[in-house]
């Protein structure tokens, strides 16, 4: 099975948000593979050696920093790692970014990509099922459950109130949430065996971004809030002051 | 004549009620272009005319596919959207509308705003939250059409008396397909849906305690039930119920944060809700700093009394 999993170099979640010129400012970040790209690795590990053979790939479109994560998911386990090489990548929206990895990919050959369901920071949710979309192959999105067995896929994914079992076929973009899988730390061998597993650069170019971000501030200030003494008060104040109830 | 495409999310049938918000959004920027609303339900619905039409669509599509499946929803939307010559289509910040969002930007090769929680209908600026709520960022779609998502809780329904023109359209053919839908258990509404919110932290005890916070929930019709990532990694309460940076993002009216610490990552997922409530023994955790009111106390104490207090 050939598979690729995508993953994004993301300021680490407990950075402090910089604002400056209007702008998320993010140089004096921390920065660490998206969370949600791990259970894209993993399922990719684990779907390779239930097929029974096959590559595991790590894909970033991003600068040369990335290469920092992608060898991060050769210590996983992934076979190989592919950098989608542009300077600017860190400007790109989801749509855009879309665009760039399913012209890359689109000339190779491939079972499965992987996916996480969103990255944190921007939060977009879309590169996979834009994809997706744009090779023509079907996607299932925020999966918590995958089987493929004989080129068809069966995947669960929860919505508002319920939760969906989802079938296509081969080949097919998946994008990954929380309790798909417990993603694997790198064992000191694993980090040893990277350091010799082949990272391929290819430059790509930057298309004309779809998302433009005018502006960017701090959420507004909550007006202060108050304590109240006791339960009476409470339900008093949300009925006639903030009338939600 | 160009259009504003709002894409209706319907679930077996029943029309999701948060999509009717993003109908009126549909309405305010038609009324700020001039041009007309038009409701798409990607698949087959039992749809009340009136009331797509109440939240301000001019007309109703139905779609005639039996069952959910996105890649197909998303086609016979690119479709209907150049058909209409739609200059703008809007979603709903739900997991499917999230689902369906980048495909359609994608056929129609355009951008996409996803989870808005303003815009602008004269400039056709979104607002939208970034990095967990901690900054918010005005953004533009760079492309012939605007394809947005908005957050639930976040915008209005027209409330006007009209009902809108209904028709059928063929679907597209699917890809991937919805076979099976199993509801989880109850008649609360989702977190993300509910429009108040209680949520559990790791001061209620013990889960044997979950069912003083249920009381309150009963009490006030449709709240639903949420918990901090402590409560879900002991495995008090399931991941559907989680808040925060790494479960759901909510935002309604009013969300009531008991024994919860207000971390972070708890922040992520409520922050922008319109009033906080916070039940905490500790005056100082960090909580009562996000919270419109706050009580100091057991939570164990005061939820009885609450729940007594709203029965009155
Ligand atoms: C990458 C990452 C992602 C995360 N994602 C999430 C997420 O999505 N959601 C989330 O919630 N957390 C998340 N967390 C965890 C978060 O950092 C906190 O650990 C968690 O929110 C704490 O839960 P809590 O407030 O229930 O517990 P605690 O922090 O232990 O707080 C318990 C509170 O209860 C109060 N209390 C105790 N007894 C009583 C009583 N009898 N009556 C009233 N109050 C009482 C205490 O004063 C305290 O403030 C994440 C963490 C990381 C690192
Ligand atoms: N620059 C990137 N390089 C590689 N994968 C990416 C990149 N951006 C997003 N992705 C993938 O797409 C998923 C969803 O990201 P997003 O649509 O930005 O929320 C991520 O979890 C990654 O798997």
């Amino acid at each position: 099975m050939e598979i690729f999993s995508f993953v994004k170099r993301v300021p680490s979640t407990t950075a402090n948000v910089e604002i400056k010129d209007q702008q998320l400012d993010t140089s004096g970040c921390e920065f660490e593979i998206n969370p949600y790209d791990r259970f894209a690795v993993e399922e990719g590990l684990r779907q390779k050696e239930a097929a029974g053979g096959g590559t595991v790939t790590a894909v970033s479109f991003g600068d040369d920093a990335s290469q920092k994560e992608l060898r991060t998911t050769l210590a996983m386990g992934a076979d190989a790692a592919l950098l989608l090489k542009n300077d600017a990548a860190d400007s790109a929206d989801a749509a855009t970014t879309a665009k760039v990895i399913a012209a890359a990919i689109g000339e190779r050959s491939f079972d499965l990509l992987l996916f996480g369901k969103q990255s944190v920071g921007h939060d977009q949710h879309g590169v996979g099922a834009g994809v997706a979309t744009r090779l023509g192959i079907p996607c299932i999105t925020e999966v918590i459950s995958l089987d493929i067995s004989a080129g068809q896929v069966t995947a669960q994914r929860g919505v508002e109130g319920a939760v969906e079992t989802i079938t296509a076929s081969l080949p097919c973009a998946i994008t990954c949430q929380k309790g798909l899988n417990e993603p694997r730390l790198a064992s000191l061998k694993g980090i040893m065996a990277a350091k010799k597993k082949p990272l391929e650069s290819v430059d790509v170019e930057m298309p004309a971004l779809a998302l433009i971000v005018e502006s960017t501030q701090p959420p507004a200030a909550r007006p202060a809030g108050r304590i109240v003494n006791n339960a009476a008060e409470l339900v008093d104040a949300l009925r006639n002051e903030a009338k939600v109830l | 004549m160009s259009s504003v495409l709002v894409i209706l999310e319907t679930r077996q049938g029943e029309l999701r009620p948060s999509c009717l918000e993003a109908v009126g959004a549909a309405r305010v920027i038609a009324d700020a272009k001039g041009c007309a609303v038009v409701a798409l339900a990607p698949e087959s619905a039992n749809l009340d005319a009136a009331v797509i039409g109440a939240a301000g669509a001019d007309q109703l599509m139905v779609a005639t596919a039996e069952v959910h499946s996105a890649d197909a929803a998303a086609a016979t939307a690119a479709r209907v959207a150049r058909e209409i010559s739609a200059n703008t289509v809007l979603l709903t910040a739900t997991v499917r509308g999230r689902d369906i969002t980048p495909r359609i930007a994608a056929l129609l090769d355009t951008g996409f705003a996803p989870d808005c929680t303003a815009v602008d209908a004269n400039t056709m600026v979104f607002t939208r939250p970034i990095c967990g709520g901690k900054a918010f960022s005005n953004v533009r779609i760079n492309g012939d059409v605007v394809v947005a998502s908005l957050r639930p809780n976040f915008f209005n329904a027209a409330g006007r008396e009209h009902t809108a023109e209904a028709s059928e359209v063929p679907s597209e053919a699917a890809k991937a397909q919805v076979i099976e839908v199993a509801a989880q258990s109850g008649e609360r509404p989702d977190v993300a849906e509910a429009s108040i919110v209680i949520s559990g932290g790791r001061g209620m005890g013990s889960p044997d305690n979950w069912h003083l916070l249920e009381k309150v929930a009963d009490v006030i019709p449709a709240t639903g039930l949420g918990a901090s990532r402590a409560i879900v990694d002991s495995g008090w309460r399931p991941h559907s119920e989680q808040v925060g940076q790494t479960g759901k993002t909510v935002s309604p009216e009013l969300y009531i944060a008991v024994g919860i610490s207000g971390a972070i990552q708890h922040l992520a997922g409520m922050s922008s809700s319109k009033v906080i409530v916070a039940i905490n023994k500790d005056a100082d955790a960090p909580i009562f700093k996000h919270a419109t009111y706050g009580i100091v106390g057991d939570a164990l104490e005061i939820l009885p009394e609450l729940a007594a207090e709203l029965e009155k």
